[in-house]
């Protein structure tokens, strides 16, 4: 893990979403899982919006999935986002099924593509917030 | 519900858009287009006894609607805020057809309207930005509805081939119809398919000329119960079909970022008018981006699913074309004044029909098809509006 300056807007952990990035601060990715009709849940909620249930249980997901579609950022959205253009900011489809806003680093901008098999990787800012990132897999098409 | 001529629209307001807001207010804008609306459609205060406004992206104020009728000297039976982003014009279309068939009221002025200017909306930061839930997707850096859009076009791409200069053709016949608009901010400055491409790129695939220009204006329309309608001085524009669905509020949400939910508020309508898309003389859909055009006529069922493309590209899209599209220029070159940008393309579908459009007139317009398109392609409206009842 670097060390990058937190310019970037953090999140603020709430009572339901706390676990979420505390866990990514130690580098695993959870999802909540509802234990009643079994369907994973990104982002954290209090509820199961499948079947309303409120019993649900945080599980570490396999951290695989693949880019669903991309864009590359050229103009920053807000000042915090200046120094960082062109970036990929991009809708990952977990292997688990929830699909999350997140940004593929680790390779050029012109390297990624829709289909791409991506490795979520961390960055911690402090021991109760990380953010999950993701990266090329190069393990995966071989297998 | 059946609402097919149940209402109409008998008046309309604009003002601007203007390209910077040069000290109106949003409020002072929408009220001037709420009173242009009740004079076109020569009805006086105590005769419209229902209110709907959009809320305002910048600055709003509380209950808008009560400091809105005061102003203008209503007593409404009826009053309510309609929020559905760009959606909220076409969705406020049938909420006051079906108060009107209720009984709650019999002629409802519906307003829209912002000040905004563009250097402004940019550094301060873009408010849509922070679509909720903002926890999970602000620390990603998203560029408001910008990399929403973008990310469906480079899905739709990806799974249907559909290419640069074919979304740029969009931008380009629209502008050539914004050439016959004196209104529209890009009036006067045709642009071509190598113009777009060259301009520059902002969000993959988009470049900047595919992307609407946020600035100041208001638009306001009433809607009303046909008799009312028959007595004021224009043809009324009758509500024939509607629908409406709303799936997501993040694009990550979003069941499909490639079919969107217009696939179903189109059919809704379409059944509920009796008519199919080959019946239609003027289609006038939502447009934030050139992306979002070729979507809609595809999932409106004016093409097959992929084929949007190809369609747009074979197709003259101009009010002198075989298929006329956004005959006021579109937002793309009228200009996006918040909320109004989606009411733009609900009047331009009345001035048609009235025969009102000028030179950029499209001929024996009897039925359009208007699509508000709210989010990124998350709250969807379709409307049949026609001649006759």
């Amino acid at each position: 893990m670097t060390s990058e300056t937190p310019s970037r807007p953090l999140p603020r952990p709430t009572a339901i979403s706390a676990p979420f990035w505390r866990a990514a601060a130690q580098g695993k990715l959870l999802l909540q899982r509802c234990r009643r009709c079994s369907s994973f849940i990104y982002y954290p909620r209090p509820f199961c919006p499948t079947c309303l249930s409120d019993d649900l249980e945080w599980k570490e997901a396999s951290g695989r999935g693949t880019v669903y579609t991309y864009t590359v950022v050229r103009r920053a959205a807000t000042p915090a986002f200046a120094d960082k253009v062109p970036y990929v900011l991009a809708i990952v489809e977990l292997e688990e099924g929830p699909r999350m806003l997140t940004n593929i680093v680790g390779c050029p901008p012109e390297e990624v593509s829709v289909g791409m098999p991506v490795r979520a990787t961390f960055e911690k800012y402090s021991d109760e917030v990380g953010l999950v990132f993701f990266r090329p897999d190069e393990e995966a098409g071989n297998g | 519900m059946d609402l097919r001529g149940k209402a109409a629209i008998c008046g309309v307001g604009e003002v601007g858009p203007f390209r910077k807001a040069g000290g109106r207010t949003a409020v002072d804008m929408m009220l001037e287009a709420g009173r242009l609306a009740m004079l076109d459609a020569g009805l006086e205060p105590p005769e419209v006894d229902g209110l709907l406004v959009g809320p305002l992206l910048v600055g709003a104020p509380v209950t808008l609607a009560s400091m809105m009728a005061e102003y203008l000297g209503l007593r409404p039976t009826y009053a309510d805020i309609v929020d559905l982003g760009g959606a909220t014009a076409a969705g406020m279309v049938w909420r006051a057809a079906a108060a009107i068939a209720s009984g709650a009221a019999r002629a409802v002025l519906c307003l829209t309207g912002e000040a905004v200017d563009p250097e402004a909306f940019y550094t301060r930061g873009v408010r849509w930005a922070g679509l909720p839930p903002p926890e999970f997707e602000r620390p990603y850096g998203p560029m408001g509805a910008n990399s929403g859009y973008a990310m469906i076009a480079m899905r739709h791409a990806y799974e249907f081939g559909t290419t640069d200069r074919q979304r740029a053709k969009v931008a380009v016949d629209q502008r050539q119809n914004a050439c016959a608009n004196p209104r529209a901010l890009f009036y006067g400055r045709p642009i071509t398919v190598e113009e777009v491409l060259e301009s520059p790129l902002i969000v993959d695939p988009l470049h900047l000329l595919e992307i609407v220009m946020p600035c100041s204006g208001a638009i306001a329309f009433v809607v009303a119960a046909p008799e009312v309608a028959r007595s004021g001085p224009h043809p009324p524009v009758y509500l024939l079909g509607f629908g409406e669905k709303v799936t997501h509020s993040l694009p990550s949400h979003a069941l499909s970022l490639t079919t969107s939910p217009i696939v179903y508020t189109a059919k809704q309508a379409f059944e509920r008018a009796g008519c199919t898309p080959a019946d239609i003389d003027l289609v006038s859909v939502y447009d934030c981006y050139t992306i979002t055009v070729i979507v809609t006529l595809e999932d409106a069922g004016f093409c097959a699913k992929g084929e949007g493309g190809l369609f747009v590209e074979e197709h003259d899209l101009t009010y002198k074309g075989d298929f006329p599209v956004n005959t006021h220029g579109g937002q793309l070159s009228y200009g996006q004044p918040g909320l109004a940008g989606g009411a733009s393309h609900v009047i331009e579908a009345v001035y048609q029909l009235r025969e009102e459009a000028g030179e950029r007139q499209v001929k024996d317009c009897q039925l359009a098809f208007v699509q508000g398109n709210g989010g990124v392609m998350s709250e969807q409206v379709s409307l049949i509006l026609g001649r006759e009842p």
